[in-house]
């Protein structure tokens, strides 16, 4: 099915040829941070992740989110998303590899990365946390592939894929939730070590993942004449609306924990980003903007008048996306490490190197979202 | 080519014996590393090494200079300014040292004394805990120590670390090195490195370097020994340790 990919018109290889640009681009400056260090990063003594680790921890929650495709219709045969399901695990797919080349590129030694394989250590959360990663994305690209096929053919998909994709079920909820545990189990880090992280991290992603998806289901609909299927739409952005008020309801229970303790361990990273500490307040303004447009998404996600509105949904679904990115992504890592382990504060914001090399990650994940949908949809709109 | 049993045989033989070495090779790595080590014949030997610090002797900055001094000028520790600085043995204020133990009103004493910092050498390490590769590792007399040569640098000992103990390599470290010691590796970019207690000292029946250099003000030896010198400072004086509250059963402790 592979050859779907290299046929298609002007746009495609245009979008194709911009894409390959932006890699080209991080390439670079990944082959410089390779040559220098990690000395090209902002990051610190004291901040010592930054913007990639972030970025992986918001990529696996949209990784994670494909299984709001595959459980319903996987396991309650909710019949109106077997056109979308496959569009789900072909972007957990590019979101994995993306997840992945975000750990290689914060990775001081990134040519020994496969000593993570060979020395085995069961106590460590990465080891875990490499292992249902991969598990998962083999999971997506058997499951996605094999179904896509059964559909090319004119035939049932076969009844171990239906195994497997119940099997990936778990390993969805697991891959978050074992990414939180990289954070909630360190000693000494009181905004992380939170029993409710990992919840906090799959309402996230069970909101801001099928956003993502939408936002681009929607570009595909325009550019392909493939229809997405009404019900279906209003059905995913439900589950949008529910996962986001859980997101918002979990992150109010960590501010009263906090502030009704008055333990200032607790409180001080949240103090952090909402005002600032000790003169430092370099992520203020997005917190609260974050904070903003949490709250401004669920007013229009919440009424189903305005929810079904096409341009009003798209426009929520982009300030959901936004916030939920600097909540997870920078909010949660950067607040974690300020103040530091002698009650300092060393602020953090990515370099120019950073942010060139993440924007290459990223591109290179819309080429794998890209190419597979487009083979999804040629498949689709041939059987149809 | 054609396959017949004996054939197949001899592949599945040969690739059994192959998975069997691999596992074999897996589980070898698995064991502690002091495992596959002889020791020195003079070499120092305790059930748990641990450091009690006389914070009354000391009584300015210029005090912990040569302790300082000794240990980054013996490992090798590059001096790097800015916020991406690496260092082993350093100093801080009662407030910065001990932040669960905030108290407003302070003797102007404790409020002006300074604090040496290090590794703490844990009992219950958290950098062990999540160290993926075994990287950092605890020996059996409780040295919390690293090998440069398997860390990936992937930072999560310094995520874990409640001390602030641990320094990155976010370069090569080389040129910050005013004179190098050929006795101990420099280290190279991308790796993570902090105090070892000076564990290539005691190998040659030496004292770590900065109890050497402190002429008595810190007292190193066997926490397991009630007769050792640590424990009858231990006993005779009140010492607080970091962070005792997070259960990581700190071995460095703190003369008041």
């Amino acid at each position: 099915m592979l050859e779907y990919a290299l046929k298609g018109d002007k746009k495609y290889w245009m979008w194709i040829g911009f894409l390959g640009l932006l890699i080209c681009i991080g390439a670079y400056n990944y082959l410089q941070q390779f040559q220098e260090g990690l000395v090209l990063t902002n990051m610190s003594r004291d901040v010592s992740w930054g913007f990639y680790v972030a970025q992986l921890t918001y990529l696996v929650g949209v990784a994670a989110s494909g299984v709001m495709l595959v459980l319903p219709y996987y396991l309650h045969d909710y019949k109106k998303f077997g056109n979308l399901v496959v569009f789900g695990e072909f972007m957990a797919i590019g979101a994995i590899v993306m997840c992945l080349l975000f750990v290689v590129v914060d990775l001081g030694q990134p040519l020994r990365m496969l000593n993570v394989v060979l020395h085995p250590t069961l106590n460590s959360v990465l080891f875990w946390d490499a292992t249902v990663l991969n598990g998962y994305m083999i999971l997506n690209i058997v499951v996605g592939w094999a179904s896509l096929e059964a559909q090319k053919k004119g035939v049932p998909y076969a009844k171990w894929v239906k195994i497997l994709a119940i099997v990936s079920v778990p390993f969805a909820f697991s891959i978050h939730t074992v990414t939180a545990f990289l954070y909630a189990g360190i000693p000494g880090r009181h905004f992380w070590l939170t029993a409710i992280l990992a919840a906090r991290f799959l309402s996230s992603a069970f909101c801001a993942g099928p956003a993502i998806m939408l936002l681009a289901l929607f570009a595909m609909e325009k550019t392909t004449k493939f229809e997405l299927g009404k019900e279906a739409v209003q059905t995913l952005t439900r589950i949008i609306a529910y996962a986001m008020v859980f997101n918002v309801f979990f992150f109010g229970l960590e501010l009263f924990t906090a502030f009704y303790s008055q333990i200032p361990g607790h409180m001080h990273s949240i103090v952090y980003l909402f005002s600032g500490l000790e003169g430092h307040h370099a992520m203020v303004p997005y917190f609260w903007a974050a904070a903003f447009m949490a709250i401004l998404s669920l007013c229009l996600l919440i009424p189903s008048t305005t929810r079904n509105c096409k341009p009003v949904l798209i426009f929520a679904l982009i300030i959901l996306i936004a916030a939920t990115w600097i909540d997870k992504g920078m909010g949660l890592v950067v607040a974690g490490f300020i103040p530091n382990m002698f009650e300092g504060v060393t602020e953090y914001m990515p370099s120019s190197t950073e942010l060139l090399i993440s924007m290459g990650i990223y591109a290179i994940g819309t080429l794998i979202v890209t190419v597979l949908w487009k083979i999804a949809v040629s498949v689709k709109q041939e059987a149809a | 080519m054609k396959t017949n049993r004996r054939h197949f045989l001899k592949v599945a033989g040969v690739t059994a014996l192959g998975l069997a070495a691999g596992a074999g090779t897996a589980a070898a790595s698995y064991l502690p590393h002091y495992d596959h080590v002889t020791p020195n014949h003079d070499h120092l030997v305790a059930g748990r090494w641990g450091m009690a610090i006389d914070t009354r002797k000391f009584h300015s900055k210029e005090d912990f200079l040569p302790l300082v001094q000794a240990c980054h000028k013996d490992h090798n520790v590059p001096t790097i300014p800015g916020k991406q600085e690496v260092k082993w043995l350093w100093t801080d204020s009662f407030h910065h040292s001990f932040p669960t133990e905030p108290n407003e009103f302070l003797s102007e004493d404790i409020h002006h004394r300074s604090f040496l910092l290090m590794c703490n050498h844990c009992k219950n390490p958290p950098c062990v805990r999540v160290c993926p590769t075994q990287a950092t590792y605890k020996r059996a007399d409780g040295i919390v120590i690293m090998d440069m040569h398997r860390c990936i640098g992937c930072r999560f000992c310094m995520a874990g670390c409640p001390y602030g103990s641990r320094s990155f390599n976010f370069q090569d470290p080389r040129p910050f090195i005013a004179e190098q010691n050929k006795e101990y590796p420099t280290r190279m970019k991308g790796v993570v490195e902090k105090c070892n207690f000076c564990a290539e000292r005691l190998a040659e029946g030496k004292l770590p370097a900065c109890v050497e250099a402190s002429e008595g003000k810190l007292i190193f030896g066997d926490l397991e020994n009630p007769e050792s010198e640590i424990r009858q400072a231990l006993a005779e004086n009140y010492t607080i340790r970091r962070k005792p509250d997070l259960g990581t059963d700190p071995s460095v402790f703190y003369i008041i």
